[in-house]
């Protein structure tokens, strides 16, 4: 994306030399874009490269890209197409599915293979239940951000890359318009070293102000996960997760937050994650380094004080 | 405009999930339902774009859950009509399966814009947007936060990570996954959709096939208590006490 291969890119290269090994066979890495060869010579966690070179690929829209990726697969026949489950793999990968009659599964946490066959654990239900299914012998799989380490995937040589041809670009129904950038809000929060974040928990845009007293107490910013933000009650700029920012603060106090994918995508890599739910399951507590089964109503008013006195 | 918005309803997150005795499914003693969150957003796109542009919104939901609430609600909300797609889903209804379903229903009614939520929780088999795009034989974009049409076009604002947005058009008739509505999800009060109950109702079809494959679930679990976090247990003074004490040792409270 905007010039540079995203982490998933090495995330699922390493995935796909894990699993060529338990198959037998190759990674082959596949880029589609224009003018973008010299990225497909940084994939060099891949045996080959397949690089598609065309106008209508220069930026990503779902028809021009299926229609390449359908062509590809249809041609070399791979036992698993690995695609991040992100916004792009999200806009591929069930289309293709459908189109080519391969099963797909998605939100994949782990896949191995098993007497031959593809076999992938899915984290589902807001990351509360894992389901293990069976691929066949020959799937695709949307994989979640962070479940594999990208450096796995990063290779100090450079990629063996072969030039594939586009398919025909007549009568595209999608077109790239223009990228905009995210506005700057009021407060970076990719810049910030401490975050007091809140989920549903809050109940409702008037109680922010427990976290905000909190958060100026301790010298740091409020940001929120994704239903915050759509309910209007904070702006865009301060969302956490996949559709929002990641970050990387050395205090995220996770206040009424689940911890469903998405937003741990956002947050995992943080120094200090404290998190408060009234759920003793929330998949919260699987990254936090503390927890309290607790609520919030009573725990921020308190810390504050005690911060602040 | 026609503005045809599949929804579909999904267990309750807030309740405890429990697997049932096959260790293949969740135990459905215990489910509640309510409607997948992303499809009340693609409802109320979907009736923004009725006020802004005219014409007529349907609801069309499979007979899973609770759905004859989502149905009403959504026409106590403004939706003008809702069609529940009636057949055996005893086995529970994979995404794919849906899709195939909703196209025969949709293709059958004629429609400019098919909205629906871009995703579910339990999507295993990838999500529904796109799967009856491809059904349909229509062009599709996922991850929307944004609509507006002009004549034949539709432009999306597409969302990607770190805040970045793309600006993507759709020739129309066309299927859109909806991440969020450009304003929050309106409420219907209790009292209009009991109104409506009385005074609506809902159309059926039969589903034109109702044999899912389904996934060759091999089994279901609840994820290690990978419980990394240490709990900090007490009353509300000794939690503050010890956190305080926690963000006082990793130097993180201001001198």
């Amino acid at each position: 994306m905007q010039g540079k291969l995203a982490d998933i890119t090495f995330e699922l290269l390493g995935k796909g030399r894990a699993l060529a090994g338990a198959l037998g066979s190759k990674v082959v890495g596949v880029l589609l874009g224009h003018g973008a060869r010299d990225l497909a010579g940084q994939m060099g966690g891949a045996d080959t490269v397949l690089y598609v070179d065309h106008p209508a690929l220069a930026q990503f829209t779902p028809d021009a890209y299926e229609r390449t990726l359908s062509a590809l697969i249809k041609d070399r026949q791979p036992a698993v197409v690995l695609m991040g489950n992100t916004s792009v793999g999200m806009d591929l990968a069930p289309g293709l599915s459908a189109g080519l009659g391969l099963p797909l599964l998605a939100y994949c946490s782990d896949i191995q293979v098993s007497g031959g066959r593809l076999v992938a654990t899915s984290k589902l239900y807001g990351g509360k239940v894992m389901v293990e299914a069976d691929g066949g012998e020959s799937c695709l799989a949307t994989w979640l951000t962070g479940s594999s380490p990208a450096d796995a995937g990063r290779s100090g040589g450079a990629a063996a890359v072969e030039d594939a041809a586009a398919p025909s670009m007549d009568g595209l129904r999608t077109r790239f318009v223009n990228l905009i950038q995210p506005e700057a809000g009021d407060v970076d929060i990719t810049r910030e070293d401490i975050l007091v974040s809140v989920g549903r928990g809050i109940g409702g845009q008037e109680n922010l102000e427990i976290a905000e007293d909190l958060a100026k107490a301790l010298g740091g910013a409020l940001s929120a996960s994704r239903p915050i933000i759509d309910n209007g009650w904070l702006p865009k700029a301060r969302q956490v997760g996949k559709s929002g920012m990641t970050v990387k603060p050395k205090l995220y106090l996770a206040c009424g937050i689940s911890g469903a994918p998405e937003h741990l995508e956002g947050m995992r890599d943080a120094d200090l994650i404290i998190a408060i739910n009234t759920d003793p399951g929330a998949p919260i507590f699987d990254v936090a380094d503390y927890g309290v089964v607790g609520d919030i109503f009573d725990i921020l008013p308190a810390l504050t004080e005690k911060v602040a006195g | 405009m026609r503005i045809v918005v599949p929804v579909k309803q999904v267990p309750d997150l807030v309740e405890e999930l429990e697997i049932d005795a096959d260790g293949k499914a969740l135990n459905r003693d215990w489910l509640k339902f309510k409607m997948n969150e992303f499809d009340e957003h693609a409802l109320e796109e979907a009736l923004l774009l009725k006020e802004e542009y005219g014409g007529e919104v349907v609801v069309v939901g499979l007979d899973t859950g609770e759905v004859d609430d989502t149905l009403f609600t959504a026409l106590a909300k403004g939706a003008d009509r809702a069609v529940k797609i009636v057949g055996d889903f005893e086995a529970g209804v994979t995404s794919h399966g849906a899709a195939k379903m909703m196209a025969e229903a949709i293709r059958g009614m004629g429609y400019d814009l098919v909205l629906t939520g871009v995703q579910a929780v339990d999507d295993l088999d990838g999500q529904v947007g796109p799967l009856l795009a491809a059904y349909l034989g229509a062009p599709h974009v996922s991850v929307v936060s944004g609509v507006a049409v002009n004549g034949g076009t539709a432009r999306v604002r597409k969302e990607y990570a770190g805040g970045v947005v793309a600006e993507i058009d759709v020739d129309l008739p066309a299927v859109l996954g909806v991440q969020a509505a450009q304003q929050p999800p309106r409420y219907a009060p209790v009292s209009r959709v009991r109104q409506i109950m009385k005074t609506a109702s809902l159309e059926e079809m039969d589903a034109a096939e109702t044999a899912d494959a389904g996934m060759a679930v091999r089994r279901m679990f609840k994820p290690e208590s990978g419980q990394r976090a240490e709990m900090i247990e007490g009353n509300t003074g000794q939690i503050v006490d010890r956190l305080v004490r926690i963000l006082n040792d990793k130097g993180l409270l201001k001198g």
